[in-house]
């Protein structure tokens, strides 16, 4: 077999970080952060997100191929939802103060 | 070797292309999921964008507790899950039965706990179209709120009762031998797509749980 074998140690090391994380994220949210706060809350679940896609899916060790698969997945993800916010944030209708 | 040669389809080279092929295949079908959810996330998006203190209002309504707790259950199936693959690529027949089964018990109690905190909300009258009530504010686009909080909880939780399906399918099938180190390449899939519900689970937890938690501290 030429495929990596993920052990169930790393997939121990992991899960811990994605707990943790989980608890860093709660923990986070009780601070008054402004804007700052969905974004900390974003950031923290892109990283256990990341985490998943590369260690529990194998990714880090998969082809080229599937690896431009993912990132595919992610661009039009990113396609969707900026074309959609550049309509919203323009029209002036979100309510930011002395707008 | 004789499970490795009946495992592979003529049209294949070897069991390595084979296995390839099936991998490829299920994260084309997980990226037309990413923008299946996709959809949903940028609807939030702009609904929060436009109305964010009716949100933050109808988000702290939640429980915060059972909203942890589900995450830290679903962070725990995707771990027995995975060990369920790491005992499919080294041959461990039983342990796979162990390890999938482990991972059915911990979906069972996710949606044990989603069921059960709909039908708390339902009961507080916070269910969109069943007599809907709210007296705080903004109870029109708290509304908008639960109407997506039910939608994608609900879309989720499909993929998990899904999910259950296909785990249990991978279980009976582990048990009558279908799986050696040289093919398991089923329990692989079945892993990605887990995995995959674990991951929406990962963006659901902070946008409906904790947007506005700081807002009642201080």
């Amino acid at each position: 077999m030429s495929e990596h074998i993920v052990t169930k140690k790393q997939y121990g090391y992991v899960f811990a970080i994605l707990l943790i994380l989980t608890l860093t994220t709660t923990w986070a949210s009780y601070f008054d952060l402004g804007k700052l706060n969905v974004v900390v809350a974003l950031v923290i679940a892109t990283i256990k997100a990341t985490l998943v896609v590369l260690f529990f899916m194998h990714v880090y060790w998969s082809s080229k191929l599937n690896k431009i698969v993912v990132v595919s997945g992610v661009a039009w993800l990113a396609l969707l939802l900026w074309l959609t916010l550049t309509d919203i944030v323009s029209r002036g209708w979100l309510p930011f103060p002395g707008k | 070797m004789a499970n490795h040669s009946l495992a592979l389809r003529h049209q294949f080279d070897d069991v390595v292309q084979q296995k390839d092929a099936s991998t490829f295949g299920m994260w084309l079908f997980l990226t037309t999921e990413v923008l299946f959810f996709g959809g949903m996330f940028c609807c939030y998006t702009v609904y929060r964008s436009l109305y964010p203190a009716a949100f933050g209002v109808a988000s702290n309504h939640l429980s915060l507790l059972w909203g942890g707790v589900s995450t830290a259950v679903l962070i725990c199936s995707s771990f027995s899950m995975a060990c369920a693959v790491n005992s499919g690529a080294t041959g461990k027949k039983n342990a796979i039965v162990g390890y999938l089964a482990i991972t059915i018990l911990f979906a069972a109690a996710f949606l044990a706990i989603e069921m059960s905190e709909w039908h708390g909300l339902y009961q507080e009258g916070l269910m969109p179209g069943f007599n809907f009530t709210f007296h705080e504010g903004d109870a029109r686009h708290v509304q908008l709120f639960y109407s997506l909080y039910f939608s994608m909880t609900g879309l989720h939780a499909s993929h998990v009762t899904i999910g259950i399906g296909i785990l249990l399918t991978m279980l009976v099938r582990a048990a009558r031998g279908a799986f050696s180190a040289e093919y398991y390449t089923p329990i692989e899939i079945s892993g990605l797509y887990w995995h995959f519900v674990d991951l929406v689970w990962i963006y659901l937890f902070p946008l409906y749980y904790l947007i506005a938690r700081h807002v009642h501290q201080g």
